[in-house]
């Protein structure tokens, strides 16, 4: 292989599990908005995904689009149930508390995962087919394009959601001050219940596709988060483009380093740039440091 | 006055040292040595966590660059135990430093996940770099502790070793706890702003306890890897840094006695459950969900706030 098609391979990797680590941001980015709470259980949605989605497939051989809607329709509800049973009841909780409880929230999942599938590793079939895409000597598997696709789906989707819909607008509304929002008629509590509900979903739907190249089991829910949670603060917290733009940076870079540097660092080098970054500038590389100012707790 | 705020501890010691002596099934000495390493663990974390009012997820890390680094010192580079120990708790000290120094700018969240990331990347690397830590199958062979030729090699001496050190640590925070830093964490808890208002060091306090506490958590690993003889990057993964969490929010935060009431229940608890270890992770986090929402000073908050009402209640009838 050149270094050219090497490069590029890298590339590829990098932007396919990117895409992953992208919409994992976006659902941290989501309940940051509303709601001011870093959901450590984001990870564990994209798990269940997964998870749920063989399930359905392989175990009540539902067909593939079904079982895809169905899968982020489960997820879905798991994520607001998760909210109302936990985060509601609370009256105006600390951070300390908040961290624990979404924390507690994401070991429960895994341990319940755990239970009902077991510690082994499952595989899904490709949406389409195997057989590799060959450009300028790299090849790319037809389910990376997907992933893409779900990315610029899940971006899209958002984009005209928070511009042009009231209910989007509402959520934005009370990502800048909550207070204000419910003193024009927002129902704030509904749009924290939302904003869990919604990153719920998009988590089911990285994991989902993310599970025919990588596996899926109980325990992979916490790095995975970890990562997203990279490219939400890299991106400058709140930020959902940035989280994008991050989540894929980050994938780049550490399909870069496993090639380049060592496969078996690959994990910490994602996680050393969250640690420079927060070190050298926590604002991230989209988010001001006026903005981050007022997003202090 | 002094008399009675030390009696706790005193009867506390007491009850220690006679403790083993009616023990004699090695097994229950056994559970007892690890309930003393968590509640050392769980103090220095509980220092951070109840009086600082910061989060670590990473204490997992610093225990076992401690129980790494004697272990390595002494089983591969034979170094004695005392040299070695001193190593160990510089190295912990020093990264405890540098991460403190670089997250504890950062509030809540992001601290939390700073020392998260923290402690995976420790994770990653004990497990990665094989020819020196042995990777993901431990580090055998670490010798007993031996401290100017006496050797603690039964776990009758180590149970001793153990809460002898549990109970010197425990006087020393509860002296800092009580003393002016004390009070200037508690002020650093209760409000950041007030805190640095009042004149009070805000990063320097914070950056001193977390490296305290990781230094604690050292002390722990370095126990636990005498004790067993052995360590893997197993024994201090995330879920060990939860462990060490859930102990201290089921007992109480900004309580010391409430860290071993936690470490002494979420110990015995998996020893009493037989099928414990596959509700291990449900268990957990079940306790901690319940916990953190309906109880959130933790077990020894709710038995102060129980006897309050029945000594207020004893009272009112007095009166009445």
């Amino acid at each position: 292989m050149s270094l050219l098609s090497q490069v590029i391979q890298f590339l590829f990797t990098g932007i396919t599990i990117g895409s992953i680590y992208a919409m994992v941001g976006l659902g941290f980015t989501i309940i940051y908005n509303a709601t001011g709470i870093i959901n450590f259980a984001q990870g564990e949605f994209v798990m269940l995904g997964g998870m749920v989605m063989v399930w359905l497939t392989a175990v009540l051989h539902l067909p593939l689009p079904v079982g895809f809607v169905l899968s982020v329709l489960i997820v879905t509800v798991i994520g607001a149930a998760f909210e109302r049973v936990a985060i509601y009841p609370l009256k105006k909780p600390k951070v300390l508390i908040l961290i624990i409880i979404t924390l507690a929230g994401s070991i429960v999942f895994k341990g319940a995962a755990m239970l009902l599938w077991g510690k082994q590793t499952y595989g899904l079939p490709h949406f389409s087919g195997e057989a590799p895409i060959v450009i300028l000597g790299a090849t790319i598997l037809p389910q990376a394009l997907w992933i893409i696709g779900i990315l610029i789906a899940v971006v899209a989707l958002l984009a005209f959601f928070f511009n042009f819909t009231m209910l989007g607008k509402a959520m934005r509304a009370c990502s800048i001050n909550p207070v204000a929002a419910s003193l024009v008629g927002i129902n704030v509590k509904r749009i924290v219940l939302l904003s869990f509900a919604m990153s719920a979903g998009i988590g089911a739907a990285a994991g989902i596709a993310f599970t025919p190249i990588v596996l899926m089991e109980f325990d992979r829910g916490a790095l995975l988060g970890l990562k997203g949670f990279c490219a939400a603060v890299l991106g400058g917290l709140g930020n959902g483009t940035g989280a994008v733009i991050a989540g894929l940076l980050i994938g780049v870079i550490e399909s870069f380093g496993a090639g380049f540097i060592s496969s078996e660092y690959k994990d910490a080098i994602a996680l050393g740039v969250l640690l420079i970054v927060l070190l050298v500038r926590p604002s991230g590389i989209m988010g001001g440091r006026e903005a981050s100012k007022l997003k202090e707790f | 006055m002094a008399i009675k705020r030390h009696l706790p501890l005193m009867l506390f010691g007491c009850a220690a040292a006679v403790l083993p002596l009616g023990l004699k099934d090695p097994y229950y000495l056994g559970i007892l040595v690890f309930i003393g390493i968590f509640s050392i663990a769980t103090m220095g974390l509980n220092l951070l966590m109840g009086y600082a009012g910061q989060i670590s997820l990473g204490h997992a890390a610093f225990y076992a660059l401690g129980a790494y680094a004697t272990g390595l010192l002494t089983a591969k580079y034979n170094v004695h135990f005392l040299p070695a120990l001193i190593a160990a708790i510089i190295v912990t000290a020093a990264i405890a430093y540098v991460i403190g120094i670089a997250c504890l700018r950062l509030k809540g969240h992001y601290l939390a996940v700073a020392t998260l990331a923290v402690g995976e990347i420790v994770f990653i690397c004990l497990n990665a770099a094989v020819g020196f830590t042995g990777g993901p199958s431990g580090l055998a062979g670490i010798p007993s502790i031996e401290i100017g030729g006496f050797s603690f090699d039964s776990d009758f001496k180590f149970y001793y070793l153990v809460w002898a050190v549990f109970i010197l640590l425990f006087i020393l925070t509860a002296n800092i706890i009580n003393s002016r830093s004390g009070r200037a964490l508690r002020c650093l808890h209760s409000s950041e702003i007030a805190a640095a208002a009042m004149g009070i060091n805000v990063t320097k306090l914070k950056v001193q306890v977390f490296v305290l506490s990781a230094v604690y958590a050292a002390l722990a690993g370095v126990l636990y890897g005498h004790s067993v003889t052995f360590i893997s990057p197993q024994s201090s993964d995330l879920m060990f840094s939860v462990k060490l969490l859930t102990m201290i929010v089921v007992g109480g935060m900004g309580n010391l006695w409430g860290g071993v009431l936690g470490a002494a229940l979420l110990t015995l608890l998996p020893e009493m459950l037989s099928a414990f270890h596959d509700y291990e992770l449900i268990i957990y986090g079940s306790i901690l969900l319940v916990i953190v929402m309906f109880l959130p000073d933790g077990l020894m908050g709710g038995f102060e706030a129980l006897g309050n009402k029945i000594i207020r209640k004893v009272r009112a009838r007095g009166r009445g």
